[in-house]
Order: structure tokens, then sequence, then C-alpha cells
């Protein structure tokens, strides 16, 4: 069954899919970061009281989280060019190259996810931390900074890792705009020697090798933050 | 910011296939419904039997069952349908893989539903092992007790339950099948995504193309949110779970 096959191209393109997988974990992280500041910036925003925060923040999230994220990267593949004329005020503006428009479209669209899961979280937080803040005389500020976000974050944390192994699997999505992140370089590899089969029979096992060894990673760490709940 | 606005695009005459824009658009949407309706039937199947086997006390098939899971929760849904659609057939015995490349009736169209059925499959499977998990021990016991076979303490008592406390999660994972149903484009899968990126790349007219198929996003998540609460509320059984307070 495996007769025909030449495994070896691998081998010899080895360094232009590390090339690839670099970008791939470039973005993965910086979208990450990214999509948790801005989301934790939209839950605060929707957990808020005043209407004029609430209601954009949910629209948002609900907006974003009924698109496929490919339509998302097209959006912004035609928005950002717009976008720059508009603020630099130049017809003729430079790009700012795909890798930031595929970074901002990420970042805006795992930041709807992650602001549900942070809010979730900091919902978890007992109502009293918030209380025994107040009655301490912490401002909203110093209340969240202090003694909300941190319990929150920590108990979040391995739903935000996971979160990250699914963005990671994500990005291999920039596909459609033509990016070489590792999947794109497999592709191009595959195209180019005419080695489909091997090429993307490879790109499944590296995916899969690292995201179930991630989740692992996260089920232990679940396990070791909360021994309580076990 | 120099754009030129013509909401008027999608009554004009396309400049690819035949009659307007719009019906290119409607075109992607029905095989975005067909694509994700047809794949969800596989999804819905197979992940049930999935889910309960992994929580059966057949320790084989809960080891077969958890396997399928990982690997098609662990391979981004891209790499699969690229798999689906270029290697299936060279893996296959000649013949098979000779039909799929030449007789098998709109291979991208079967390919992208097979590999988003049975890709769905793994994620409804976790919600149905899930929701068995969270029923109490102690109707377990109970039915046992009463003398039930396995097979009857699933049928009566476990699935009943275990269905309708997953109806939330399987709100949602139905939704996700509708939005997993673009990534069949880069198969050529000319559904909604697809076509609307077509037409801004004929007509330039991104912003009209693109919030075409926004809206129509929007209205599928919709209908299916409307539908959903119907047939939880048409389900629910007194006194349980979800039904409390409201």
């Amino acid at each position: 069954m495996f007769t025909g096959f030449d495994w070896e191209v691998i081998w010899r393109t080895k360094a232009y899919l590390w090339q690839g997988m670099l970008f791939t974990f470039n973005l993965t992280l910086l979208a990450m970061l990214g999509g948790i500041l801005i989301g934790t910036l939209l839950a605060l925003m929707r957990l808020s009281s005043y209407r004029i925060f609430n209601i954009p923040a949910g629209a948002y999230v609900n907006l974003l989280r009924s698109i496929p994220l490919i339509l998302v990267i097209f959006w912004f593949y035609f928005l950002v060019p717009f976008a720059i004329k508009f603020i630099t005020g130049q017809p003729h503006a430079e790009g700012i190259g795909p890798f930031y428009s595929a970074l901002i479209a990420f970042t805006i669209f795992e930041a709807a996810y992650y602001c549900e899961i942070i809010r979730a979280g900091i919902q978890s937080v007992p109502r009293g931390q918030v209380n025994a803040a107040y009655a301490l005389g912490l401002t909203y500020r110093q209340a969240m900074m202090k003694v909300i976000l941190p319990q929150a974050f920590r108990n979040m944390i391995p739903i935000l890792l996971t979160q990250g192994v699914i963005l990671f699997q994500d990005t291999s999505l920039v596909y459609v705009v033509g990016l070489t992140d590792f999947m794109g370089a497999a592709n191009k590899v595959a195209q180019r020697d005419a080695r489909l089969v091997e090429l993307y029979l490879f790109a499944a096992f590296v995916y899969f090798v690292l995201c179930f060894s991630a989740s692992y990673a996260v089920k232990q760490l679940q396990a070791k933050l909360a021994p309580s709940s076990r | 910011m120099g754009y030129n606005w013509n909401w008027g695009i999608f009554f004009e005459k396309a400049l690819f296939g035949s009659g307007t824009y719009l019906d290119l658009i409607l075109s992607g949407l029905q095989w975005t419904l067909v694509v994700s309706l047809l794949a969800w039937v596989i999804a819905f199947s197979v992940g049930s039997v999935l889910g309960v086997l992994r929580t059966t006390s057949l320790k084989f098939f809960r080891a077969f069952a958890t396997t399928y899971v990982e690997i098609f929760r662990n391979i981004p849904l891209l790499v699969q349908m690229f798999i689906w659609y270029f290697v299936m057939p060279e893996l296959m015995p000649k013949a098979v893989g000779d039909w799929m490349k030449t007789g098998m009736p709109m291979p991208e169209h079967s390919s992208a539903i097979l590999c988003l059925g049975f890709y769905t499959a793994s994620r409804v499977a976790e919600q149905v092992r899930s929701g068995i998990h969270s029923i109490p021990s102690g109707q377990t016991y109970a039915a046992y007790a009463m003398g039930l076979t396995e097979a009857q303490v699933y049928r009566h008592v476990l699935l009943p339950m275990g269905y309708r406390i997953i109806i939330p999660p399987m709100t949602s994972e139905f939704l996700t099948i509708f939005k997993n149903s673009s990534v069949a484009l880069t198969i050529g899968v000319l559904e909604l995504t697809a076509q609307s990126r077509q037409i801004t790349e004929y007509t330039f007219q991104g912003f009209e193309a693109f919030t075409a198929a926004t809206v129509l996003y929007i209205m599928i998540t919709m209908t299916v949110i409307v539908i959903m609460r119907y047939v939880e509320g048409r389900v629910r059984v007194p006194g349980f779970i979800g039904t409390g307070g409201r």
C-alpha cells in the first residue's frame, strides 16, 4: 500500500517546513496574547452594568461567533488596505504585509471566544470576594486587578490553553490567502513535487503529535491546579 | 476612503456562471446548507455511537472510541479535508481509489461532507459522553437493580436523559458545523464564503459581497437557535435539569 511513495521528500525540505512551523508558532502565540488581552477588555465590558459598554461588546462577540473564521480572514484582507489609507490619509499607503493582516484577523476573531471564556471565569469568582473588596474600600479598578482577575485567571488557565491548542489548529486556515505557515509550506512542497500523500499525511502526523501532547499537558496541569475538585 | 458603493451589484448579470450575483450567493447558501446538514446526519449518528461506546463496560470499544476522538480532534479540519480529498483515493485499494477519482458523483462535495461529518462526530461523541456521565450513577444502579440489561439501561434510562441534558452544547456544535463547512472551499466546494470571495475578485465589491455572506450566516445562526429553543421546550422533562425556575 505504501509502495511508490517517496518519504524522503520530507527530509529534503525540512528547513522550509521548519520555517513554516515557526510562522505557525509566531502567529499562534501573538494571536493568543492579543486575543486574551482584548478578550479581557471585552469581558469586562460585557459584565459592566452600563449599557454603553455591554451592548457593543455583546454585539461584537455574537457577530464574530456566528461567522466562519475564513470569512473573517477574507474580510480583513479586504478591509485592512482601506483602513490603512483611511488612517494615514495617503491614497497609496504601504500595506502592513500579509503576516500582520493575518495576525489582526486572528486576534479580532479569537478575542470573541476568549471573551466568553474570561467572562465565565470572572463569574466563577464568588460574589463575596467582590463585596469584600468593595467593603475594604477598593475601587473598581483595584478590585478587578488585585482580587477578581488573579483568581479568575487561575481558574481559567486550562481552558485558555485548550483554546490556544484550537487556535494553533485554526492558524492552518491562513492557507486560504496563500501564506506559508506549516500547512502552507507542506502544501507548496506537495504541489511542487507532486507528493500530496506524503506531505499531507506528514502534516497530519505533526499536528496530531503536537496537539495531543499539548492537550495531555493541559490535562495534567488542570489536575494539579484544582486538586480539590477531583 | 475611495470605495465605490454599489449595492445594486447583486442584481447585475454575473461575469461568470449564469444568472445574477444574487443567484451565486444563493447557490452558495444552498451548498452551505446541504453540506452542513448532510454532514450533521453523519456526525450525529456516528458521534452518538462513539459517545455511548466511550461509556460502556466493553474495554476494547472504549479504547477504539477514545482513539477515534483523539485522532479527529487533534488534526486541523483543513488537513483532514485535504486527506479525504487528495490522500484517500491513493490509499484505498486501486479499484475503489479509481472510482473515487473518476466515478464518484461530485467528488469535492462528497469528500467535504464525509470529512466534516466524521470530524464533527468526534465532537458530538464528547458531548454525548459528558451527557451520560452527568447523570447520577444512582439511576444506573437502580436500572440494573430492576433487572435491565446494559442495552436497556442505555435505551430507557441513560440516553433519553443524556440527550436532553446536552441540547445546549449540541446546539453550539450544530452551529459550528455551518461555520466549519466554509473549510470545504479549500477543496473547491463553492459554498457561501467561496462565492462571496469569488464575487469580490470579479467585481471588487467586497463590502457588499462579504456583508451578504455575513448576514446570511447570522440568519442561519438565529434560525438554529430559535428551532433548538423550541425543541428544548418540547422535550423538557418536568422537574429536571434546565426546567426549574424558568
